[in-house]
């Protein structure tokens, strides 16, 4: 391996990551402090997060995080199309949960143009994004646990995530870039088959997920590997601006599908749940749980669900069907309007937020009435919640770093933008 | 809650000029960026308001000679779930003061808006770029940035 030498590091980070007063040695480690580069290309660093580390012995002392690997420049690329062109990108920011990210970038532009989807669409819409969750927080606890040493429950849980990714191949057609909404609706209606194989999962599922947390929940290792680990205090998160299990972890009670109900959640009967402790095992426990609160929401979903129309009937701004274009004067017309200068909503500024599995997914939009927006912000969960990672790992080993980037659970797709 | 908002800012702040909107049931607040910390602190300290989040900054541009650049400030308030929209416009080349020592949240952010915009933060306790590397020389979300790149403005690696 090569030695880091002081020219790999950047002078600003450098400065960053050292008091005026300190003296660091790149030649000799066993001397004094040293400085440490984990990642960009690193296992446990879920992606390509560089951290700049300046240790004491095995005390991590000054973290400074590198963002910026995976930049492609959605917000910039945004400016220069359509929003129906806009979806499938939105597969690629969170890459664990498509179809969630789907919804809440529909749901703005709905919000945008002024438009309502079908009731049914929109139970659909719960259905994909509860189970998204679900997918999300498997792969979170998993990783968690495998960064801990505990790679059998990676295992179990992927299994699990697998049979939810075979169901996103039924519903939506893919199993990973889903690109399922529509402005207006949902690209395909779900059949009665999908609908019963959904069922058929959650019925099992509240038995695996009891088993995995036998196996976790007694392992003494890996409660003293995450408890009191990477504590954040309540005020501390809601400064930071932490959303998600992250802030529900440390006994903030909030959620974006109660504080703000979007879709039909009102409707819903779930609990939101929390814990107090603020270190890296509430925030598995809260991931637990809330694995079982969405099979629930999606019981209740697939109860309610009426029959119907699954997307919009608008033909300026909602795509008509295939077999419309091929048929049909008119359609051809709006289909070619629609593609070429996109849904023109109306000039104004909009800010929606959904609760992704990360947390809050909030789209900032602001149209002049061009079929492209303007200026399309994304505040991504990740992005937010990694900027507590300084202040969490600061006092705690090494390998305790590992652990609390797998509690944060960021996603560099998101982060990164 | 509107009401409750533009009493109790007209009455701790008489001297400034505030100009309520509302667009799809989001208060938008526009007012001097010279005032931004003191409102942005009273917003949050006050027990009625408390808005003790600060979800996201950007700046917008307009690509316009005069008042190029708007920066938005998205806070939601934990205790009354509810959220308003700060707004301030901004010269091209003019300074903004950070309000990252307020919101820590923000801090992350407006390195990202320094990063694509160009926007410099008055005591900012760390303003490098975001994503771009350092040695990058321009600011990509701005509107005169092609969306191609510039050829030869990000040096390969030795």
């Amino acid at each position: 391996m090569k030695k880091l030498v002081k020219e790999d590091i950047h002078p600003k980070i450098i400065q960053r990551l050292l008091s005026s007063e300190t003296e660091i040695s790149f030649d000799d480690a066993l001397e004094n402090e040293m400085v440490l580069n984990m990642g960009p290309q690193h296992p446990a660093t879920h992606g390509v997060l560089r951290l700049v580390l300046r240790l004491d012995g095995e005390t991590v002392v000054a973290c400074v995080p590198e963002l910026g690997y995976l930049h492609r420049g959605y917000e910039k690329m945004a400016e220069n199309m359509t929003y129906y062109e806009f979806i499938p990108h939105t597969d690629r920011l969170d890459y664990l949960s498509p179809p969630a990210n789907n919804v809440a970038f529909v749901l703005a532009c709905e919000k945008l143009a002024g438009l309502e989807a079908p009731v049914r669409a929109n139970y659909i819409r719960m259905l994909v994004a509860e189970l998204t969750r679900m997918g999300s927080h498997l792969v979170a606890i998993g990783a968690l646990a495998m960064d801990v040493g505990a790679l059998t429950v990676f295992l179990w849980t992927l299994r699990e995530r697998e049979k939810i990714l075979d169901l996103f191949d039924i519903i939506c057609g893919a199993r990973f870039t889903t690109s399922y909404t529509r402005i207006g609706g949902v690209a395909f209606d779900v059949t009665d088959e999908a609908l019963k194989l959904t069922k058929n999962f959650i019925d099992q599922f509240e038995e695996k997920i009891d088993e995995i947390e036998k196996l976790l929940n007694s392992n003494k290792i890996f409660i003293s590997r995450l408890e009191g680990v990477g504590v954040v205090s309540a005020e501390d998160a809601i400064n930071l601006g932490l959303t998600g299990p992250l802030l529900r972890g440390s006994g903030v009670e909030h959620d974006l599908r109660r504080a703000t109900p979007y879709l039909f959640y009102n409707e819903m009967d779930f609990n939101v749940p929390t814990y107090k402790e603020g270190d890296c095992l509430a925030r598995y426990f809260v991931r637990c749980d809330e694995l079982r609160e969405s099979a629930k929401i999606i019981l209740q979903v697939m109860d309610k669900m009426p029959k119907g129309e699954i997307i919009l009937n608008s033909p300026k701004k909602v795509l008509p069907k295939k077999t419309e274009i091929y048929s049909k004067m008119e359609e051809l017309i709006h289909d070619f309007m629609i593609v070429n200068y996109g849904i023109n909503p109306p000039a104004g500024e909009i800010y929606s937020a959904v609760e992704n599995p990360k947390g809050e997914l909030g789209f900032y939009i602001v149209s002049k009435g061009e079929g492209h927006p303007w200026r399309l912000k994304i505040r991504s969960p990740s992005f937010v919640n990694l900027q507590s990672l300084p202040k969490l790992v600061v006092g705690h080993m090494l390998s305790d770093v590992v652990a609390i980037i797998g509690s944060i659970d960021p996603i560099m797709g998101e982060a990164d933008k | 809650m509107q009401t409750i908002l533009e009493q109790s800012l007209q009455t701790k702040f008489p001297e400034i000029k505030f100009v309520f909107s509302e667009y799809k049931n989001l208060i938008e607040i526009k007012f001097d960026k010279k005032y931004l910390t003191e409102v942005a602190l009273f917003l949050k300290d006050d027990p009625r308001l408390s808005f003790s989040m600060c979800e996201d900054l950007t700046a917008i541009d307009w690509a316009t000679s005069n008042n190029r650049f708007s920066m938005i400030y998205i806070l939601f308030s934990l205790s009354n779930k509810f959220r308003i929209k700060l707004k301030v416009d901004l010269e091209e080349g003019e300074k903004v003061d950070s309000i990252s020592a307020i919101w820590n949240s923000a801090n992350w952010a407006e390195r990202e808006t320094y990063d694509m915009f160009g926007i410099e933060f008055n005591n900012h306790p760390d303003l490098r770029r975001m994503y771009m590397p350092e040695e990058f020389e321009y600011h990509p979300l701005r509107k005169e940035f092609p969306v191609m790149g510039i050829p030869g403005s990000l040096s390969l690696p030795k």
